[in-house]
């Protein structure tokens, strides 16, 4: 039961993470690489905030900020300038920028890892299971923050927009669409969730390396196809799946050591049934 | 006075030219069509004017002003927008939805709210699937909705890309009627249509494209009894 809690609460993480992938390649079609390191520039600046003030209420907000702020300005300097290239420019692009961030923290902070110290709220026991808070915190704030984004999405005017530019960029447009603000707009909430999951990272696993992104950036895009690449509903999914089968595996001694070769065959053995992830949407073929 | 003035366009894909240096006019409450076979470069010359094509020559004036470099979005809120070739209405949204994009421009609730009824008055069968999921739609129902999508912006000058290609003749007839009434309402028309026969018996004037030049332009009524029109474009 404690491992089914943990798994969800992973999974909220993953889920967050793949949000960011899901929603910028469902918008900009591009595949986000420096994404998981936006994790890493939320977690320093957590780090530093926390330093500084030390005030962690303080430091998540500073970093929700300076997460947005690097998703806008890296979609503007980095992939604006080649919309309409080729994916393969993109991507390499995009990796570029990844190993960018790293060197830059690297250069900043050293590559040794640094630990920090958030508030524990220690345990609660909930009918005789003894949970961490900051799980369930995880859990709680996750779960609302993906509720809110479905909301935001569904039944606002840029939501719907969002979901127009994803579907067709010129028939958007002569909707009245600007679709370069939507695309920054969607590069900014990507990249704010993300502060959110480096938060919630670092409450499980509290130290820091420049490369802290790359794992959970991995899975969490792993996530994202498994659910179907595109779809909200399915990084949602995805990652909830994903936590969950990463923990029940820890929690097995026997299988626990093959834990991410686990996850990443059953990204394989989904992508052969269902190539286009369990919620994905088949592409109709524009003529 | 001319609403809509094309000057010597010019519109290039790479290397290949499609428009070469055409200049036409749209005076305000006229219903003009651009006629020509296919590949003739009528949706290109569309696509330009709204500013979906950037590689271009020429100058495109709307209402005064010049609008060669503006982007797109803010053409459409300066009164002027276009039911693209293929209808291209959004799949995944529902019927709904998709007028509530025709109105992004629009501020307006209460305005937005009356807009959808009335749409949904002219355009019965949109009124009753108003929830269903728009990729649904039969082919003619989708041209309905791209039409009533455009109409939620309140164009000042509509353009519309084929929007018989590909119907029953039923619906044919249907989209031709449709298009009457709403320039009766007093929205300007610019109409690109194969259906050459169909475009010239509602239009005011109209102008024959031919791999991208203008061959042949004057009044609705003299093209449709040009013996040149009539053997290239009318069947007969
Ligand atoms: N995206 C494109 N890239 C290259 N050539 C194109 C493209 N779109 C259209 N063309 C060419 O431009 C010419 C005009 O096409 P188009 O404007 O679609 O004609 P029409 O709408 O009159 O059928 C054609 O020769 C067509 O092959
Ligand atoms: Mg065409």
């Amino acid at each position: 039961m404690t491992t089914l809690i943990d798994g969800l609460s992973l999974g909220a993480i993953y889920s967050l993470i793949a949000l960011g992938y899901t929603m910028v390649y469902g918008i900009a079609k591009m595949l986000n690489f420096a994404h998981g390191d936006i994790i890493m520039v939320g977690a320093y600046t957590i780090l530093t905030t926390l330093n500084i003030t030390g005030n962690p209420y303080v430091a998540i907000a500073v970093s929700i900020v300076v997460c947005t702020v690097s998703g806008i300005v890296i979609e503007r300097l980095a992939y604006k300038p080649l919309r309409g290239a080729s994916p393969l420019a993109v991507l390499i692009t995009a990796i570029g920028v990844s190993f960018f961030l790293q060197s830059i923290a690297q250069l900043i902070y050293g590559s040794k890892s640094q630990s920090i110290s958030l508030p524990d709220f220690g345990k609660v026991s909930v009918g005789g299971l003894e949970i961490n808070v900051n799980t369930i915190i995880t859990l709680v704030v996750g779960g609302i923050i993906m509720a809110a984004l479905t909301v935001f999405v569904k039944k606002t005017n840029t939501g719907r927009a969002m979901q127009a530019v994803s579907e067709d960029k010129g028939a958007a447009l002569l909707m009245g669409v600007n679709v370069n603000r939507i695309i920054m707009i969607t590069f900014a909430i990507g990249s704010a969730l993300a502060a959110f999951a480096s938060l919630f990272y670092l409450m499980q696993i509290p130290s820091i390396t420049p490369t802290l992104g790359s794992m959970p950036g991995i899975k969490a895009f792993t996530a994202a196809v498994i659910g179907g690449i595109g779809s909200i509903p399915g990084a949602m999914l995805g990652g909830m799946l994903l936590g969950l089968i990463e923990k029940i595996c820890l929690s097995i001694p026997a299988i626990g050591p093959y834990t991410t070769a686990i996850e990443f065959s059953l990204l394989i053995i989904i992508l052969l049934v269902k190539p286009i992830g369990i919620l994905g949407k088949k592409v109709r073929e524009k003529v | 006075m001319a609403l809509l003035e094309v000057k010597n366009l010019e519109v290039f894909y790479g290397m290949i030219q499609a428009i070469r240096g055409i200049s036409f006019e749209v005076n305000e409450g006229e219903i003009v069509t651009l006629i020509g076979a296919n590949g003739a470069g009528k949706t290109t010359t569309m696509q330009s004017i709204m500013g979906l094509i950037a590689n271009k020559k020429g100058t495109v004036i709307y209402n005064g002003q010049d609008i060669t470099k503006t982007p797109g979005h803010k053409i459409v809120r300066m009164g002027m927008t276009q039911v693209p070739e293929g209808r291209r209405i959004f799949q995944q949204l529902t019927v709904y939805d998709n007028l509530l994009m025709g109105a992004y421009t629009m501020a307006d609730k209460k305005q937005i709210q009356q807009d959808i009824d009335e749409i949904c008055t002219r355009f019965e069968i949109l009124g009753q699937r108003k929830n269903q999921i728009a990729g649904t739609l039969s082919g003619g129902e989708q041209q309905m909705l791209a039409m009533g999508r455009a109409m939620m912006s309140h164009p000042k000058l509509l353009m519309l890309d084929e929007p018989s290609m590909g119907l029953s003749p039923l619906f044919v007839d249907k989209v031709f009627d449709i298009i009457k009434d709403y320039h009766k309402s007093g929205t300007t028309i610019l109409l690109v249509e194969q259906n050459a026969k169909k475009a010239l018996s509602i239009a005011d004037r109209a102008y024959v494209l031919e791999t991208g030049e203008i061959s042949l332009s004057g009044g609705a009524d003299d093209l449709l009894n040009n013996e040149a029109v009539k053997k290239a474009y009318l069947g007969a």
